[in-house]
């Protein structure tokens, strides 16, 4: 039985898995980041940006395993609060006392990182 | 310009690499598959390859750093043999899951233990649902055309699969015969550019391979590799056509000699199908309707064209130099009933283990499976199905 | 020749019959004849007896199995005679072309043939310190084997190793070596 291959969906829609043939080749992943994977409801703890003090080093950037550090222009401009997982690493690899803190809770429907 | 020169086995795959020139080539030496490094490396050497040739510790890391350079995006190839391929045999899965186009030639030789250097097939017939395309070749003239080809059969973007070149150790590999080079220009052309489905350095389309895949996607993605291994007969056959309008040797699946009014006749893969035409050309000149199927193309497994091939046979033999312990038959002689049966031909089939560990097949021997045949033939019902051919001890 | 001429050669292995049996093979080319040409699958070993054999043919050979009844056998070690049975299953009325230093009736003798084979005899060593300067049996005793069977002309034979191994080689170690094919060509006495 001949199947035409439509392989190169680029979003995943989970209300409705995909047939073999609609799959990407070896299974790669062509969306890029972790949007599909709402990362963000994963988090218990959540990272807090203090604007006044980050220089944007961009050293959390550089870490951030789900790119949920938005760069505008150059500069730190915030969380994406749908993808952060709330590791920590961020927090953990700033070098400027309070620019980036820790605080329980993930509050993710509240999208308030 | 075209030229014929004297080339053994080895030396044929390593003038096909030296032609094609791929960007990677990661190795492992291993008799008897060493010339074919021997000779690559003087290519590398001399600059007449571009390649980067990886000396690595071992053919695990051979394969992986194969599967690193192929899913990066660039044309790669190896080539090993026996306990190598077996030592490969986790690699093997992983580059045909990710659909990784890498071209391999395995030499064939046995597997240890007892420790023996010398040719059968228990090697690459061991590694049959890996999900490699398996090819397997007769002489050098045959390996050499065949390694070019394969370029073209596994870059295929409808296909994107590894493909194993396996040919006869010793028997085919240190085997000096004329073998006729196409030119440089002629191959470059016929392989064409190397276009990458998936390629892990463009960062312009990035993407993340080599997933974890969970349950609710495993089985689609395993069918789909499943899917594009059986579709790509068409690819192989295609491209075998096209090598022979270009070049004049035409490559197909499965190939029949004097079968197409045989009553008898003999399945095999690699060098024996050579001796085994020696034994028909006789058998015929004694008015014996005789036949052969050289069987190119394993895995791809030719079901329809293999059951049509024999489907007028009254008796045919399948003969290979593996064994599988404990199955109910071998390898390929499971495969072959399998196929017949889903193809709905009934016929007698008998088969003949042969050539372990380097053992001579002469055509004496071949001629006994022949004997045996006809008495198949006229009783309408084999004597005994499983069959060990020069045996001690085995009546 | 349409019949296949199938030759068996017995050595020592290091003397390089691999390599004469190949360039042997390869001058073929030049006829236009088919070939193998392939060793006995055996490990080698320096000094342990080798056999290798080749296949020549002016059709397409298919054959991928040893020769168990050749045409021919060439040795190219005296000190073999004793040790294996060269003439084993060579066909009635066929030829031994070996490196000796004695006439071809001793070499008969020693090897205690009645008059079946056809008997033939080059000191392939004497020819190679001379002209080499060292006893080195592979590339004069191709010279004999080309006298003997007749099939390839001596001008292919030689033209063959200077395209093999000019490269590999100076041009004076290649001229030594095609004056040593040469004599033995011209040498190769039979009984």
């Amino acid at each position: 039985m001949k199947r035409k291959i439509n392989d190169s969906i680029r979003k995943l829609d989970k209300t409705c898995l995909p047939n073999w043939y609609e799959i990407p080749l070896a299974g790669a992943i062509l969306s890029e980041g972790s949007e599909d994977y709402e990362t963000g409801s994963w988090r218990t703890r959540r990272p807090v940006w203090n604007k006044e003090e980050c220089t944007s080093c961009l050293i959390c950037w550089l870490f951030c395993p789900e790119m949920a550090i938005k760069v505008t222009g150059g500069k730190m401009a915030g969380i994406n609060a749908s993808l952060c997982k709330g590791c920590g690493v961020c927090a953990n690899e700033c070098p400027r006392e309070g620019a980036m803190t820790m605080v329980e809770g993930g509050e993710y429907r509240d999208c308030k990182v | 310009m075209r030229k014929k020169i004297g080339l053994t086995g080895d030396g044929a795959a390593a003038e096909a690499m030296r032609q094609i020139d791929p960007e990677v080539v990661a190795v492992y030496p291993i008799t008897p598959q060493t010339e074919i490094v021997e000779r690559f490396a003087e290519f590398v050497a001399e600059g007449l390859v571009q390649t980067e040739l990886i000396n690595v510790e071992s053919e695990h890391s051979a394969l992986s750093a194969c599967c690193g350079s192929s899913m990066a995006g660039v044309r790669t190839m190896t080539c090993t043999s026996a306990q190598g391929l077996a030592l490969m045999h986790e690699m093997l899965y992983i580059a045909a899951g990710n659909r990784l186009p890498i071209v391999m030639v395995n030499v064939n030789r046995t597997l240890s233990a007892p420790i023996n250097i010398h040719n059968d097939q228990s090697d690459s017939l061991g590694s049959r649902d890996a999900g490699w395309i398996q090819l397997y070749c007769e002489n050098p003239q045959e390996v050499y055309d065949t390694v070019i080809q394969a370029v073209r059969i596994a870059e295929d973007h409808q296909v994107m699969l590894p493909v194993m070149v396996c040919l006869d150790g010793f028997i085919v590999s240190h085997n000096m015969e004329p073998v006729e080079l196409l030119d440089d220009g002629e191959v470059k052309e016929f392989i064409g550019e190397f276009k990458p489905r998936l390629n892990l350095l463009d960062t312009e389309r990035p993407i993340t391979a080599g997933n974890l895949t969970l349950p609710e996607y495993f089985f689609e993605h395993k069918y789909a590799q499943v899917y594009a291994l059986e579709q790509s007969k068409e690819k192989i056959e295609e491209v075998g056509r096209e090598f022979g309008d270009r070049f004049g040797r035409r490559y197909g699946l499965v190939e029949g000699y004097k079968l197409d009014d045989a009553e008898i006749a003999v399945i095999t893969l690699g060098s024996m199908a050579g001796t085994a035409r020696v034994a028909v050309d006789a058998l015929r000149g004694e008015g014996i309707k005789a036949g052969l199927l050289k069987m190119r193309c394993y895995r791809p497994f030719p079901v329809q064209e293999l059951a049509g091939a024999l489907k007028n046979i009254r008796a045919a033999a399948v003969m290979e130099k593996a064994v599988s312990p404990g199955a109910p038959g071998p390898a390929v002689f499971s495969d072959i009933i399998a196929a017949l049966y889903r193809q709905s031909v009934r016929i007698n089939l008998i088969s003949y283990v042969a050539g372990l560990g380097g053992r001579d097949v002469p055509v004496k021997s071949i001629h006994r499976v022949y004997e045996h045949l006809q008495k198949v033939a006229a009783s309408g019902e084999p004597d005994r199905i499983l069959n060990y051919l020069d045996l001690r001890g085995w009546e | 020749m349409a019949e296949m001429l199938e030759i068996r050669w017995h050595a020592r292995g290091g003397q390089g019959a691999v390599l004469a049996s190949r360039y042997l093979a390869a001058s073929a080319i030049r006829e236009n004849l088919y070939f193998q040409s392939f060793p006995q699958f055996g490990t080698e070993r320096m000094g342990a007896p080798i056999v290798a054999y080749t296949r020549l043919s002016d059709a397409p050979i298919y054959l991928y199995c040893a020769i168990e009844e050749p045409d021919m056998v060439v040795v190219l070690d005296p000190t073999l005679l004793k040790v294996v049975k060269v003439t084993a299953g060579l066909k009635p009325g066929g030829a031994v072309v070996a490196n000796y230093p004695g006439a071809p009736a001793e070499l008969a003798q020693e090897l205690g043939l009645k008059g079946e084979y056809r008997v033939y005899s080059v000191d392939a060593y004497k020819i190679s310190t001379e002209e080499i300067g060292r006893p080195i049996p592979n590339t004069p005793m191709v010279g004999a084997l080309a006298r003997v069977m007749g099939r390839i002309k001596l001008e292919n034979i030689l033209a063959e190793f200077s395209e093999q191994f000019g490269h590999r080689f100076s041009s004076e170690v290649v001229t030594k070596n095609l004056n040593a094919v040469r004599r033995a060509y011209e040498e190769v006495q039979s009984l």
